[in-house]
């Protein structure tokens, strides 16, 4: 009976190591992108070369993920002590003396954080945009009067930029939130979730196409759709007060 | 003297900023430079050596294009992603601009639950749909076919293209919508002659949203139209590379290029209307 797919879901072990992911991505991810997008925010609006560092952090947004996989892969490959490395970072760690690292292999925080940092590399360019564009809409005056009334770079930003952005803030988290409860090709690409890089989203792929088990197949399905939820009320919620501001 | 504290004191904000630019840049610069060296150099050299003398133009060859076109079925996968991706936009846009015009300026019974819904599913995770749907192509034979997959990609792409579209449609002055009225103009023309020229930017940002979207994709392709290669779209081909010629760097960065090409062109190209798509607001299921 359809209990069973439940019970499969919450008590095989892949599945919990899916879930164990997806809050570590959730967390890492989200609070990546969303700080490093509000850092880049306003430390280049502070130099003129800002318009070609925009460019470049937000080119991978324009890449596929299966793309970004690869070009990640190719970044952390990996050859045995003594052979010459080809991956950028282990040829990095060859030139300390350290010996190189299964970045991708070596379980389960190594790989997964890696795994994650492909994905900020993606999406903090977009968080970036909308974080920029919410800087440069607080006015001038505001930050001007602080820094006559003698407040420092950083008490402005705490006090003063940092509350003001908050709303731009929140709706950046949600969204980065629902987006990464379904990350799916990254992990598909580049471990295919061994080593314990399992996500929910590749699980329920598996059980689909490998396995041909569409009943565990929709149950995970079903449990990505209730964790997004909440969100979506968030959203409708949001949605409602906009109209009225219309 | 004050001059020179001031440059001196913004060093660090410099180095930081290039430091990630430079982050940000090298694992692509990697895969450029790689898709250009012959095999025997890839496996025994890392591609940053050849940046010592980066303008020895006999360290470079074509040989890694030429082969992942040919053997490597890019050149065909190619193909197919644009079959795939022009129908996949035009259509979705079009049925698009129509709904976010009605969901705006039209006065039908139930109008507000219908847009409700539609900022519900925006974020209905895609692969809550995809048991059902496959059902229902195998049944209709749309699985593995390109309308089929046009179908789909229209689906999932109208609740985001609607709501964008929406708030933009949403926003011109009400004051010309009644002028147009009162001068005798059907909805019909209302739409054609005085929203679909005044909403052209929002609808070529939207566009290339879309293009992007369907272009990079990967799991839908994989889901509606299986692996068989004489309709796999290019993100198919390249991931299955990655299985049969997992080591070798020069095929499957070469591939990857090819992949990436068009969506660059159209990044550097277009790049203002992409920052705007974004700025509209975008929540995608």
């Amino acid at each position: 009976m359809g209990v069973s797919n439940y019970i499969f879901a919450f008590t095989n072990r892949v599945m919990l190591t899916a879930f164990r992911n997806n809050a570590l991505w959730v967390l890492v991810f989200t609070t990546l992108t969303v700080f490093l997008g509000l850092i880049l925010a306003v430390i280049l609006d502070r130099v003129r070369y800002e318009t070609v560092v925009k460019s470049i952090i937000f080119m991978p947004m324009a890449i596929s993920f299966v793309g970004a996989g690869v070009i990640w892969k190719f970044v952390y490959a990996y050859r045995p002590p003594g052979a010459p490395q080809i991956g950028i970072l282990n040829g990095f760690l060859s030139l300390l003396n350290i010996s190189p690292l299964g970045w991708l292999i070596e379980r389960p925080w190594i790989n997964n954080l890696c795994l994650i940092a492909v994905a900020v590399w993606i999406w903090t360019g977009f968080c970036m945009v909308i974080l920029s564009a919410a800087y440069k809409g607080i006015p001038g005056q505001l930050l001007e009067a602080a820094r006559v009334d003698g407040a420092g770079e950083w008490q402005i930003f705490g006090r003063v930029t940092l509350p003001l952005m908050m709303p731009t803030v929140a709706v950046l988290t949600t969204t980065m939130t629902i987006f990464v409860l379904k990350i799916f090709d990254i992990v598909y690409v580049m471990t295919n979730g061994n080593f314990s890089t399992e996500v929910i989203a590749n699980r329920m792929y598996k059980e689909m196409f490998h396995f041909r088990n569409f009943g565990r197949a929709s149950a995970i399905a079903v449990i990505l759709l209730v964790l997004i939820v909440p969100m979506m009320l968030i959203n409708i919620r949001r949605f409602k007060r906009e109209e009225l501001l219309r | 003297m004050e001059r020179l504290v001031r440059v001196l004191s913004r060093i660090p904000l410099h180095a930081v900023i290039i430091v990630i630019a430079l982050i940000w840049v090298f694992p692509t610069l990697g895969v450029l430079v790689t898709s250009f060296r012959p095999a025997p150099d890839v496996a025994a050299t890392g591609w940053w050596t050849a940046l010592r003398v980066p303008f020895e133009f006999t360290q470079y060859t074509l040989r890694n294009y030429e082969s992942v076109i040919n053997q490597g079925g890019i050149g065909r996968a190619f193909l197919n992603s644009l079959i795939i991706t022009i129908p996949a936009t035009i259509l979705p846009i079009m049925i698009a601009a129509l709904a976010a015009y009605a969901f705006a300026w039209m006065r039908f019974p139930g109008r507000r639950f219908l847009f409700i819904m539609l900022v519900a599913l925006l974020v209905i995770p895609l692969q809550t749909t995809m048991i059902p749907i496959l059902r229902l192509f195998n049944r209709l034979g749309l699985a593995g076919t390109f309308p089929g997959i046009w179908l789909a990609h229209t689906g999932y792409g109208l609740p985001l293209t609607i709501y964008l579209l929406y708030n933009f449609i949403g926003a011109l002055p009400s004051e010309l919508f009644d002028s147009a009225t009162i001068d005798g103009a059907s909805t019909l023309q209302i739409f054609f002659r005085l929203v679909l020229p005044l909403s052209i930017t929002a609808i070529a940002s939207v566009t290339i949203f879309q293009f992007l979207w369907v272009w990079n994709d990967l799991l839908v392709a994989l889901v509606y139209l299986g692996g068989t290669p004489d309709v796999a779209p290019i993100t198919v081909q390249v991931s299955s590379l990655v299985g049969s010629y997992g080591q070798d760097w020069e095929v499957l960065t070469a591939a990857v290029f090819v992949s990436m090409l068009l969506p660059l062109s159209i990044f550097f190209g277009l790049q203002r209307y992409f920052v705007r798509g974004i700025l509209a607001g975008s929540i995608k299921g």
